[in-house]
């Protein structure tokens, strides 16, 4: 066997692990087993890949593998589980940033003379990889809350067909043969403003979405480079990112019942004017109380339905809400949790945060199943939750979150939101529960809040 | 290899990513598109491999720039996914959960 071909058999056994390994983490068993077992698929594959015979230049493939480990060690060791969100954006958007590297070099190598079928390949991948790297770090700062994210930012959904068409229009003329490294490096330059332009207007909520977007484009633009370097480890890895990626989207997209095509050209973000107008402005008083108050409320309510939202993750207050729900539970209290599917920054935040609070999974509800609950809970206690529980999702049409699924947790028989001060949620949304006389608001740090409330609750 | 073996991986790959992502749990999405997110690191393998024939400084800067960002993407994806679901780790099996 020769070494090519010891390669390319590593190179499957690679790709067998990658498959087997995604298919694990489906379920939430075998999913860190899973992990386990793609990783090692990627190390076999860096193996087989050092054992090919164009390997050259060891010393600056040390370098920059060193240097990787470096920076991707600690950052992924040290990350907060509430900013795992903004680190997968910006892990994504170095995987395309890569991309669009080894497609400029490629181009740089051959002045720009290649066959067809990688030229094409070299240009897609520079252009897709190049809006992957730009919009994921946009996407970063954005989950970041950097300042300069803060500012809406108006929707620019024709500037942005011109300059896509542009983008498109020096890609072929590249592709016709005009060989020239400036238009090559033009190319970028525009694929990344546009990766700019096209995250930037997006609003916080919608973000998910847009990750999971750039993660399956990464995966194409892999994949196309996979084609110009006759690398079947590329082509397949990156191919399968890019269609399971795509699936992905599509499935988050539908849990927020928004359309791909509304998360990046309508919808949030843009609309800013008619956001307050939303709400009627008649009788807008808000009711505060303390936490003896909630104390009392909570000790003598049959069924108690906690809300988590963002503002728990960034108080870190899981642990505490598992406390009083355990504190609650001895005293014959029924306490559940209702999981609004993005609830918090991304699907399935919650369910991380909850667990690792060690509170049980048979605990947790999902929204279909909760919603039915809502008429015989007594409170509901929402945590820094906002835009998941918004009835105005359900009534107002103008609003930029109308038709978004729900949590209905004014159907309860009294509500209690914690909530930091009357900001609005993400979305900036205004919130007609919190108006409703049946809610209470207790304001400050979750964590704060909810360990005063079982501080209360002790002392009854 | 020919164009033609070429697309047709990329097609059948395509269909193996469509049907292993099916019917996902909402709880699992975010660790799965980490898992994907950490498999796309497989650009590191075309840095390395581009970095032997290159000449000149410049495409030997941009490609130890590119296997740098391609290491992060790797190692740190994968890392953050094991994270993430280490969170499950340790909680009793859900009794619903048996099928």
């Amino acid at each position: 066997m020769s070494r090519s071909d010891l390669v390319d058999l590593l190179y499957i056994v690679g790709f067998a692990l990658f498959i087997a390994g995604l298919r694990m983490v489906r379920g939430p068993r075998t999913a860190v087993r899973g992990n386990q077992v793609a990783a090692a698929g990627m190390g076999i594959a860096v193996v087989a890949t050092l054992l090919d015979d164009r390997i050259g230049d060891w010393a600056l493939i040390v370098v920059g593998v060193a240097v990787g480990t470096a920076v991707g060690i600690p950052s992924a060791r040290s990350v907060k589980m509430t900013a795992m969100p903004q680190m997968v954006a910006l892990f994504n958007g170095v995987g395309g940033g890569a991309v669009a590297l080894i497609s400029l070099v490629e181009y740089r190598e051959t002045g720009g003379d290649l066959p067809a079928e990688s030229l094409i390949p070299v240009l897609f991948a520079a252009v897709i990889g190049s809006v992957s790297f730009w919009g994921s770090n946009v996407a970063f700062s954005k989950l970041q809350e950097l300042g300069w994210t803060k500012r809406r930012f108006p929707r620019l959904t024709v500037p942005n067909a011109a300059l896509a068409a542009l983008v498109l229009a020096v890609a072929v003329v590249l592709a016709a043969g005009v060989e020239s490294e400036g238009l090559m490096w033009l190319l970028l330059v525009l694929a990344g403003v546009l990766g700019i332009t096209l995250v930037l207007p997006i609003g916080g909520a919608d973000m998910p979405v847009v990750i999971s977007t750039l993660n399956a484009f990464t995966g194409l633009s892999a994949a196309a480079a996979g084609v110009a370097l006759d690398n079947t480890a590329l082509i397949v890895a990156g191919m399968l990112v890019g269609a399971s990626g795509s699936i992905l989207t599509k499935q988050m997209a539908e849990a927020m019942n928004r359309s791909i095509g509304n998360v990046f050209f309508g919808g949030f973000g843009g609309a800013a004017g008619t956001v307050a107008a939303g709400a009627d402005g008649a009788d807008r008083t808000v009711r505060s109380t303390s936490a003896g108050d909630v104390a009392i409320q909570l000790s003598y309510a049959r069924l108690v339905v906690v809300v988590p939202g963002y503002g728990m993750a960034v108080a870190q207050a899981q642990r505490t809400v598992a406390d009083l729900a355990a504190e609650l539970e001895r005293r014959g209290v029924e306490v559940l949790y209702a999981i609004h599917p993005v609830a918090g920054r991304m699907p399935g935040h919650m369910n991380v945060l909850l667990a690792e609070a060690d509170v049980p999974y048979a605990k947790l509800r999902e929204m279909d199943e909760i919603n039915g609950e809502f008429a015989r809970t007594d409170v509901a206690l929402v945590i820094g939750a906002n835009d998941v529980i918004n009835p105005a999702a359900r009534s107002v049409t103008d609003s930029p979150i109308y038709g978004m699924p729900i949590l209905d947790v004014d159907k309860a028989s009294s509500v209690v939101v914690l909530k930091r001060s009357m900001a609005s949620g993400f979305a900036g949304v205004d919130n007609p529960l919190f108006y409703d006389p049946k809610t209470s608001m207790l304001f400050g740090d979750a964590k704060t809040s909810v360990g005063d409330v079982l501080a209360e609750i002790h002392a009854l | 290899m020919d164009l033609l073996t070429e697309i047709a991986i990329l097609v059948l790959a395509a269909f193996v990513g469509f049907e292993v992502i099916s019917k996902v749990p909402n709880t699992l999405h975010t660790p799965l598109m980490s898992a994907t997110n950490a498999i796309h690191g497989i650009v590191l393998l075309g840095a390395i491999l581009v970095i032997g024939p290159a000449d000149g400084f410049l495409n030997d800067l941009l490609l130890v720039i590119a296997i740098a960002f391609g290491t992060i993407n790797v190692v740190g994806g994968f890392l953050v996914t094991d994270r993430m679901l280490g969170m499950f780790k340790g909680r009793r099996p859900d009794p619903g959960d048996e099928s």
